[in-house]
């Protein structure tokens, strides 16, 4: 068997303390703290270079922290196969030769563990977590086949499969029309009943307000951390996003961003 | 003849099914440049056995893993671009093999061989070696078809499942290199790619999954081998030329078909 951490009773699903990322000799992230609990629907909100995705990959484990620490049920990430990491749909190879069931799959690899082949149960499993979000009768369609909303409920769907406690998503709803955005949201809705933790970087401060339970506003630093009405006031706006802030005609604020421009024109 | 077939058909289907992968994760060049770079290794075994050719594969089988793990922590250095360090080395390394062979006398026939290969001299000893590594090479992929699938597919999932990412990668490169061992003389060092690549490629244009892809792959590469040996019979071509001509017939007619269906 691959390795598996044990969880610790009576710890927080995340406890990240004092986390410092550098790369290139860059900072992706400087001195990050705060703590999840278990359920929880978090979104993370800040401009292009904020650390979004270096934050989610320290905390998969995937990246090493500079200093500070990442824990999860009480121990470093590195051993946790509860952990799931969706990627932006840009970073994938949608002519890979695989089918949905296939990708969804790839989420037992670890439980299933060396030289063993799926068993009837991880199909079931697989069958399962399809229905979930809907795609049951897409199963054996190739992945480029599929519409962007689609290809990011197959991703949830591998992350089902893979029996994941913390789904961390990055900018799932980014270059969705509004319909597959309500469908994601819809979903995240219903894996909250299944305890499932779920961190989601998002660009949309309107959905992040009235969809999730706490927002953190992140800009290599954390802004703040808290209930929607707490954090999104133009103090912490301006902080995290400075001059990329713009007041609407109807008295609203909306994040100028462009890599969501450039996301959207695809 | 009938040994050249044979050969050329394990061959093909051993190319094929990790060539799946050497496509997928755009590794051409570097199964290029691993061939090339294994010359030196077989000039240095073929001066010191004193000709003898039975003895090359162990020594091309040695400097192919060495020269892949060399490669992939070369790759893995970010001090200069992968594919220039990648090709600095492969060109010298080929160039030390060309100068190690010139000191023969008869030099030119001997690396015409080790070049393109000559699939009708394969003894019935390199047979067994050919199916010997060429089936070890076939399990290991299929022990760790779910990991390699994954790796290849999306790496940091592989991370996070905490699959060993790094102990994959090199048992990959690994499985290339006695892939190429196996194939030298067949196609020889300087066509090995299009043994690895093209027939796998062929096969990505026709099917939408992985394994399909492999059957499909090395299904092709035996036909490609079987209808080169007989064109190089009755034109009295080059063997290796032959049946990579013909793997390269198959992937523009699957290449037009795809275009005409999709236009």
């Amino acid at each position: 068997m691959y390795p598996h951490t044990h969880h610790e009773p009576n710890q927080p699903i995340l406890d990240v303390s004092h986390l410092t990322v550098r790369y290139n000799g860059q900072t992706g992230l400087e001195d990050v703290t705060f703590h999840l609990h278990a359920g929880e629907r978090v979104a993370v909100v800040g401009p292009n270079g904020a650390g979004k995705s270096t934050l989610f990959k320290a905390v998969a484990g995937v990246l090493t922290p500079t200093s500070g620490e990442v824990k999860i049920f009480g121990s470093r990430p590195g051993g946790h196969v509860c952990i799931a990491y969706i990627p932006q749909r840009s970073q994938v190879d949608w002519n890979f030769p695989v089918t949905v069931a296939d990708v969804v799959m790839m989420g037992r690899s670890a439980k299933l563990g060396p030289f063993n082949w799926p068993h009837k149960r991880d199909w079931e499993l697989v069958r399962h977590a399809l229905e979930t979000v809907d795609l049951a009768n897409l199963a054996q369609r190739q992945i480029g086949q599929l519409s962007g909303g689609q290809q990011q409920r197959m991703f949830i769907a591998r992350a089902l499969a893979q029996e994941a406690e913390l789904m961390l998503m990055d900018e799932p709803l980014t270059g969705l029309d509004t319909p597959s955005q309500e469908g994601i949201l819809n979903l995240l809705d219903r894996l909250k009943k299944a305890n499932v933790t779920v961190m989601v970087a998002t660009h949309d401060l309107d959905q992040a307000e009235s969809h999730f339970d706490r927002i953190m506003l992140l800009n290599r630093r954390l802004v703040a951390f808290g209930q929607p009405g707490e954090v999104l006031h133009a103090e912490n706006l301006l902080k995290a996003y400075g001059r990329k802030l713009r007041s609407t005609s109807d008295g609203n604020i909306i994040a100028v961003d462009d890599c969501c421009n450039d996301e959207n024109a695809n | 003849m009938q040994r050249g077939m044979i050969a050329a058909i394990l061959v093909g289907s051993v190319c094929a099914v990790v060539g799946a992968f050497v496509v997928l994760r755009g590794m051409a060049f570097f199964g290029d440049a691993l061939a090339h770079t294994i010359l030196p290794g077989i000039a240095l075994g073929y001066l010191i056995s004193g000709g003898s050719r039975d003895v090359l594969f162990w020594w091309a089988l040695g400097t192919a893993i060495l020269a892949a793990l060399g490669i992939g922590a070369i790759s893995r250095n970010a001090e200069i671009k992968e594919d220039t360090s990648i090709g600095v080395i492969f060109a010298g390394m080929f160039a030390l093999g060309i100068a190690l062979i010139s000191t023969v006398k008869s030099y030119a026939v001997d690396l015409t061989h080790f070049l393109f290969g000559d699939v009708l001299s394969v003894s019935s000893h390199s047979l067994w070696l050919i199916l010997i590594f060429g089936g070890i090479v076939l399990l290991a992929v299929f022990a760790f078809y779910k990991e390699f699938m994954t790796l290849s597919f999306d790496p940091i999932l592989a991370a996070t499942l905490r699959l060993p990412v790094g102990l994959l990668n090199n048992l990959l490169l690994a499985l290339i290199a006695v892939t190429v061992a196996v194939s030298l003389q067949t196609v020889g060092v300087a066509l090995m790619v299009a043994m690895l690549v093209t027939p796998a490629a062929t096969a990505y244009l026709l099917t939408n999954r992985l394994s399909t892809m492999m059957i499909l792959g090395a299904i092709l590469a035996s036909l490609s081998g079987v209808i080169g040996l007989y064109l190089s019979f009755y034109l009295s071509i080059a063997s290796g030329a032959a049946i990579v001509l013909t793997a390269t017939v198959f992937f523009m007619l699957a290449f037009g078909w795809k275009k005409t269906r999709s236009a």
